[in-house]
């Protein structure tokens, strides 16, 4: 087993695109599970139409990407609108019911050929990513190394760019959250019929929190885009949900930095695992090896350590409700 | 209780880590899950390896879906021509391929002939048996693949023979069986649900344990008979439930673990379970020696596979059996019991968890027996149960959670409404459809059809 090539890999994962992407939707889940308490299982729908707003907006209609970014902007808070006005009202696992179906079906329509003038179904979009990586400083062929690290010019771009957007959230996340604002979503998540009680409008907080969350997660969608550049429905499915659920719990949920170093952590893992057991066993299938253990942790996690790496138990009692 | 839970925890351990070690000889080779829509589906274009000449090359397969299994299709006329005049022609091999040599690079046409296509398929797209513009590269195959759909499915006509109501009627008994396959399977999701407060996300991989136990025991090499491995599969599933609920979900209630905790457990141990099965079974679809299609039997405007007729019968007498055991039997008390005031059930000396017990173990055979069903009318595949698990949820959630007869008449609704889609739109999205009904239904009626309006808000 070559050691050496494997933790390489996985320390370039550790910070690469993908990274910065799931950390960025992420921190979106974070304010709707981690501040809020909304069970939405369904996050990988903002991610997609996110990712599709954009990319339609390029290729199929010829707009400028700033335009494409705010449709995408425009596309995940329509879409948490849609989502939340029926569903905010019910209890917490009807909501996660609700939001996994709404993500699958909204899938299947994006695949289907309905939505084929938008979305070219399965035969993919793109290339929506050329006018992004025409601002590159870097040169987007060459290779760049720094010690283990090694990145493409292209993919530097990427980290650049999305890394400076969770910073730029994280910055907005303490902000809000030290705010009255953040104090009666934490309110919520804590005692509903508290915060009911003291006069706050909680429907409307959730509201509030469900948009927000949502365009965070609709602008990871934007930053796959333009890291892949030709989008598939076909890639959100459920699996995208549960990855950042992990990432969440096992950074910390209801902590700033929880999604930020849950992501590093995931992906290191994950690129490592790719490495250890396609070494370790010969001819395995590694992704569905990484995917049972990715099930496995979140078990574990959920036993053991529901507070995650960052947590405090004793704000995140999920045993309350 | 933590050393148990440790314990527990280090066996799951141990046994992904053999499942890992095993894994390499039983799926040596098998690919990441196979993007569906690039299999059959597609007209996509794209170059393949070079070879010394040019070529144009491709496979004629079966459609994806219920009983297609994408299955080669061979003597298919292929025609390749440019500017109208005909360069070659071909007809598909047994494994479906077919490759027809061009003169020189440049661009072509495609062309299947439509009639040497058996009836039970047809063109996805009326007007797509010829593929314009195959540009061919100098030194290079190209590949052309039309996308075939069932008979009745694509956006041709109709295969002829068939008339308006038989066609409605066919769907509306397809969309029944479909109904009571998720019935049978959500019954036991629910029941669960009403017993324990738990949504046990892992209960599809019931299913899919189910279906694939009766595989492994009732095809080669072991091809025992059916009856027996269905039998078989329905027991190790019981025990399988049982199992789960005894050294996983008991000790944790025992901790004290929150409703939302266990639910978000249920996730990863569904995630678990279903890329295990992954592992050791492999990504490929099987097909039961059971599941051939049948000389169909006739009854006035009804035409119905002897199979299908078996499968419907069969099902609707074990779901009228579950509602007779639990209106009439001390065990089917206690599970109602249980379901409606859980505290009132123990005071009036109900033992609470061995009646929990016989819940997952009847849920797991009957998940089971709904998913050798479904492997019959579908195929028998590795994440056949997380399919089949969201078309519980919206049968339950219609129908109204924790309560049994709700998961039964709000399935057999999503089932037929599933189906009936196909009457109008195109199948791939027959599972959107439910979905929405789903989230309509949690708007208008959170509650559903036979819930109480406590269970929600």
């Amino acid at each position: 087993m070559d050691w050496g090539s494997i933790f390489s890999s996985a320390l370039s994962g550790m910070l690469g695109p993908f990274a910065a992407i799931y950390a960025l939707a992420a921190i979106g889940l974070n304010l709707h599970f981690g501040y809020t308490g909304l069970l939405n299982f369904g996050h990988v729908a903002f991610v997609m139409v996110g990712a599709f707003g954009v990319g339609s907006a390029i290729v199929k209609f010829g707009l400028s990407m700033w335009w494409g970014v705010l449709v995408a902007i425009l596309a995940s808070a329509i879409l948490a609108l849609i989502l939340g006005i029926p569903t905010l009202r019910l209890r917490g696992d009807y909501l996660a019911i609700a939001t996994i179906a709404a993500g699958e079906a909204l899938r299947l329509f994006f695949n289907s050929t309905y939505l084929e003038p938008l979305t070219n179904g399965p035969f993919g979009l793109g290339p929506a990513a050329s006018q992004f990586q025409n601002m590159s400083p870097f040169n987007g062929g060459k290779i760049y190394e720094l010690g283990p690290f090694h990145y493409q010019g292209r993919a530097l771009w990427i980290m650049v760019v999305t890394w400076s957007l969770v910073a730029i959230a994280c910055v907005l996340m303490w902000l809000l959250m030290r705010s009255p604002w953040g104090r009666v979503l934490r309110s919520v998540r804590e005692d509903e019929l508290a915060a009911r009680s003291l006069g706050k409008n909680v429907y409307s907080f959730k509201l509030q929190s469900l948009v927000l969350g949502g365009v965070m997660g609709g602008l990871a969608g934007v930053m796959w885009t333009m890291d892949v550049s030709t989008q598939y429905p076909a890639t959100f499915d459920p699996k995208v949900t549960f990855y950042l659920w992990v990432i969440m719990i096992l950074g910390g949920a209801g902590r700033i930095m929880g999604p930020v170093l849950g992501a590093v952590v995931f992906w290191f893992l994950f690129g490592f695992l790719d490495g250890f057991l396609s070494g370790l066993v010969p001819g395995i299938n590694t992704g569905a090896a990484r995917i049972a253990l990715v099930g496995l942790a979140l078990m574990l996690l959920m036993v053991f350590r529901p507070a995650g790496i960052l947590g405090n138990k004793e704000e995140m009692r999920l045993e309350s409700r | 209780m933590r050393a148990r839970l440790g314990a527990i925890v280090l066996t799951l351990f141990i046994a992904v880590l053999t499942a890992l070690t095993t894994a390499a000889t039983a799926s040596a080779a098998a690919p990441d899950r196979a993007d569906p829509s690039h299999t059959a589906a597609t007209d996509l274009i794209r170059a393949a390896d070079a070879s010394s000449a040019e070529a144009i090359t491709g496979t004629v397969k079966g459609p994806v879906g219920e009983g297609g299994a994408n299955a080669p299709i061979a003597g298919v006329v292929i025609t390749v021509s440019q500017n109208g005049a005909e360069i070659g022609t071909a007809t598909t091999a047994d494994d479906g391929t077919w490759t027809i040599p061009v003169p020189a690079p440049g661009d072509y046409e495609v062309t299947i002939d439509v009639s040497s296509l058996p009836d039970t398929v047809e063109l996805r797209k009326a007007d797509g048996q010829t593929i314009p513009n195959i540009s061919v590269q100098p030194n290079s195959t190209k590949v052309a693949v039309f996308p075939l759909a069932a008979a009745g499915e694509g956006g041709g006509a109709s295969s002829g023979g068939v008339t308006q109501t038989e066609y409605i009627v066919g769907v509306l008994l397809s969309g029944l069986r479909f109904g009571l396959i998720i019935a049978m399977t959500a019954i036991g999701l629910s029941l669960v649900f009403g017993t324990t407060g738990l949504i046990n996300f892992a209960h599809g991989e019931f299913v899919a344990v189910g279906a694939i136990v009766a595989f492994l025991f009732g095809t080669a090499p072991l091809q025992w008979p059916f009856i027996i491995a269905i039998l078989l599969a329905i027991a190790a599933v019981g025990l399988l439930g049982g199992l789960v609920e005894i050294s996983l979900w008991r000790p944790l209630r025992k901790r004290g673990v929150g409703l939302i905790q266990m639910f978000i457990i249920s996730i990863g141990l569904s995630l678990l379970l279903r890329h295990a099965i992954l592992l050791f079974f492999g990504s490929q679809r099987n097909q039961y020696a059971q599941s051939g299609t049948e000389q169909s039997l006739h009854f006035g405007p009804v035409s119905i596979q002897p199979r299908d007729l078996t499968i419907i019968i069969v099902s609707i007498v074990v779901l009228i059996g579950v509602a007779v055991m639990l209106q009439k039997t001390r065990m089917g008390k206690a599970m109602r019991a249980l379901s409606d005031n859980r505290d009132l059930a123990e005071a009036s000396g109900i033992d609470v968890q061995r009646v929990i017990v016989q819940v997952w173990v009847l849920g797991g055979g009957l998940a089971a027996l709904g998913g050798v069903f479904y492997g019959l009318t579908a195929a028998v595949y590795w994440d056949m149960g997380f399919n089949l698990l969201l078309m519980m949820f919206a049968g339950i959630i219609l129908g109204g959670l924790g309560s049994a007869y709700g998961a039964m008449l709000g399935s057999i609704v999503i089932g037929v409404v599933s189906q009936g889609s196909t009457i109008w739109f195109p199948s791939e999205l027959q599972n959107a459809w439910a979905l929405l009904v789903l989230i309509v239904v949690l708007l208008v009626r959170p509650q559903g059809i036979l819930g109480r309006l406590q269970r929600a808000g």
